[in-house]
């Protein structure tokens, strides 16, 4: 017989090693994430995916499950944080919805909707960040980069080309590319390396191609998130 | 043609009216009248009073985004700028030719565009001043009092908008800021599901439309001497036409005529509107004064929208609408009808026509096609310019090897009728209000000129705003001698 938790008073089975995240999304029940992609290891960064184990806020993706603990994914208070650290990632950067080709099939778009985020709360930053379009198939509209790190872990683990990486430092933290120029289409970065397309956001997309999925029919347009699952596990239906 | 009310010599010695903000247009902008000791007018301007800059800041930003970015202008006719700017897209990867299905399901989504807009400028916004009377009282001279005093009329107004944005919807998957038209084609066909719920109201809608152009026409015959002589200025007109001199809402040949109706161009090319048409910035407005190259600034100034559309046009291809434009053009007595008024008249024309044309278009089996796109290479400049519901409209674009947009122009449908509009109410300053003591009626007379013209004044600075009105009447010497506010209840307060 397999250990067991209980997330929000259910009984979730796992197997020893197995994070939160991971028994919980085996067990078909959602907890929000963004930084999270099960093909790469654990990040922790993006904190979205914040539970409380007796009063102790950890995220989920990173935490180990363990018998007999009890975990709250969905109190109003973990739902407050996770807002409010939503609503930071926006006004970080430029997320421009009505106008963004990734809306209606936006990771960061639909995990807001899933918590209830209506507005972004605080005070825009409103940064200057230019789009590279150099690449001849790929744009990165550094606007929409929320420093998840998955490009970054996708060319160095799976690409094996490292063209990603985060630079600076606290809110001086910013996505680099390892070319000569620092321009994308200088780098070695293809349209077929996984990192072109493990992206939760709008940041990379191909180039010269947008909207082409007609409103209703979007990915998040008709099902929310935690039914429809990540943008990755659907990713040739985005594209 | 121009009056000489733009610029007071002494404007120091004169004192200022301002009307503002501007009511029952979309938008938001001001009047400022200068009248000396005995109320004659001085100086009067419409200005547009905020700015929202989205040439600039459109740069930088990929060309594929812009049909759905610059859309955003406007919440009424964002359709024109999601088309125009699709068209500009189209000509940036090298397209010239849609496919039958991509031109016919934006042709479509466009005439839904042109019937709401037309149907709520009408019915919600103008409909009060023709019907009740521009001296009515103005807790009474509004859309609430159409409701309450002629029911019919307002539900029609409400239902016929309503099926336009039905319409926008089917072929863009929204109301409002859809995503229909992507550069080289559209994004979706119209199932046979959607066009069978459009035509079950189609034959209402029809009916509707025709009862509208009944009823302006009818308003403005019982009183003709004051429709036609009503802020009318004598002005030069543009548009659209169609190969063979027909009504052209989506794509066509520029053609431009004197007050006479002679010819000054005609079927030019859209892609070279630069070398036809320039800009004048004058230091009161940030709203751009568009002229006529040939006639230069002074005298190049031309009315655009449904009154320079119907007077331009040789006919409608639509029988109802061309027998209504028979008549209208009757009414001009072999001259085109310059009445700023009669812009009401061929507005619910050109609504008919919209209605017949929509059913046309939904019966052709080209909305089911599949052959959605095309493409081709990558140019540098890319032009679209179609005819919005107030007037042409001109996007043009140019992008970097990367596909950035590294400038862009748009001259607005509002832009283009600014000298219009002011010469407009230069001629009710002159005509109504000069050496008058100034009342609410007489001010609204002013905006009533304005509103003819249905201005977008958001569209054309790209401003948005809205605050109560308060009017003020100072001496000479910039003491306060009245005073008028309108809350947003309708009351007026001295």
């Amino acid at each position: 017989m397999s250990k067991t938790f209980k997330l929000d008073g259910r009984e979730i089975p796992f197997e020893t090693g197995q994070t939160i995240m991971d028994a919980a999304l085996a067990a078909g029940v959602y907890i929000p994430h963004l930084c999270h992609n099960p093909e790469f290891a654990p990040h922790g960064s993006c904190r979205v995916c914040l539970v409380d184990i007796g009063g102790r806020q950890v995220s989920a993706c990173t935490a180990a499950a363990s018998e007999g603990m009890e975990v709250d994914s969905c109190s109003e208070s973990i739902q407050e944080t996770r807002r409010a650290i939503l609503q930071m990632l926006f006004v970080e950067g430029n997320h421009v919805c009505p106008a963004c080709e990734k809306s209606g099939a936006c990771q960061l778009q639909a995990v807001a909707y899933y918590t209830g985020m209506l507005a972004p709360h605080f005070t825009h930053f409103f940064p200057r960040r230019p789009v590279d379009a150099s690449h001849s198939d790929v744009i990165i509209d550094f606007n929409r980069c929320i420093l998840c790190e998955l490009c970054v872990r996708a060319s160095r683990d799976h690409d094996g080309k490292r063209v990603f990486a985060i630079s600076g430092r606290g809110l001086d933290s910013h996505l680099v590319i390892d070319s000569p120029s620092g321009l994308l289409g200088d780098s070695s970065f293809a349209a077929g390396d996984k990192a072109a397309h493990v992206c939760p956001t709008g940041a990379i997309l191909p180039k010269g191609r947008g909207y082409e999925t007609p409103i209703g029919e979007r990915l998040y347009d008709r099902e929310p998130i935690s039914i429809v699952g990540d943008v990755r596990a659907h990713e040739e239906e985005v594209v | 043609m121009t009056t000489n009310l733009e610029t007071a010599r002494h404007p120091e010695t004169l004192k200022r009216v301002c009307i503002e903000p501007l009511t029952r247009v979309e938008g938001h902008g001001k009047v400022t009248l200068l009248l000396d000791e005995d109320n004659h007018v001085k100086q009067a301007r419409l200005h547009i009073v905020e700015f929202r800059g989205f040439e600039k800041f459109i740069q930088g930003r990929p060309y594929w985004e812009l049909p759905v970015l610059v859309q955003r202008l406007c919440g009424i006719c964002p359709v024109s700028h999601h088309l125009a700017a699709a068209k500009a897209c189209d000509r940036l990867i090298g397209v010239d030719r849609l496919t039958p299905t991509a031109e016919k399901v934006r042709r479509l989504m466009h005439l839904g565009q042109v019937l709401q807009s037309h149907a709520l400028h009408f019915f919600h916004l103008s409909s009060p001043d023709l019907l009740f009377g521009i001296d009515d009282a103005v807790a009474h001279r509004n859309i609430v009092g159409v409701i309450r005093d002629h029911p019919e009329i307002a539900m029609q107004g409400v239902l016929l908008r309503k099926f336009g944005q039905e319409v926008i919807r089917v072929t863009s998957g929204k109301r409002v800021h859809g995503t229909g038209a992507l550069p080289g084609g559209v994004n979706k066909n119209v199932s046979l599901e959607e066009r069978d719920l459009l035509l079950a109201d189609i034959d209402r809608i029809l009916d509707w439309a025709e009862k509208g152009v009944q009823l302006i026409k009818r308003i403005i015959l019982t009183r003709p001497d004051f429709h036609y002589r009503f802020a009318a200025v004598d002005a030069n007109t543009l548009s659209l036409v169609a190969p063979d001199g027909g009504f052209e809402l989506y794509d066509g040949g520029l053609r431009a005529r004197d007050p006479q109706g002679e010819t000054i161009f005609d079927h030019a090319d859209d892609q070279g509107y630069a070398e036809l048409i320039h800009e004048e910035i004058k230091p009161w407005s940030y709203m751009k004064f568009p002229f006529i190259v040939a006639l230069g600034p002074e005298q190049g100034w031309y009315r655009v929208g449904p009154l320079a559309r119907v007077n331009n046009c040789e006919h409608f291809h639509t029988s109802l609408a061309e027998q209504e434009r028979q008549d209208f053009a009757a009414a001009g007595e072999g001259r085109p009808l310059q009445a700023a008024l009669a812009t009401h008249w061929a507005r619910m024309i050109e609504l008919l026509h919209c209605a017949e044309a929509i059913r046309d278009l939904l019966l052709d089996p080209d909305l089911q096609g599949t052959d959605l796109r095309r493409d081709g290479r990558l140019q540098t400049t890319g032009i679209g310019v179609l005819e919005a519901p107030r007037g042409t409209l001109f996007h043009h674009y140019e992008i970097d090897p990367d596909g950035l947009v590294t400038r862009a122009n748009l001259i607005v449908s509002t832009t283009n009728n600014n000298q219009a509009m002011n010469e407009s109410i230069r001629r009710v300053a002159a005509d109504d209000l000069d050496g008058h003591t100034l009342t609410e009626p007489l001010l609204n007379r002013i905006e009533v000129a304005i509103r003819a013209y249905d201005p977008c004044l958001s569209c054309a600075t790209h401003a948005l705003g809205k605050m109560p009105l308060e009017l003020e009447l100072l001496d000479a010497d910039g003491q306060r001698v009245g005073r008028l506010v309108r809350h947003a209840d309708g009351s007026i307060a001295l």
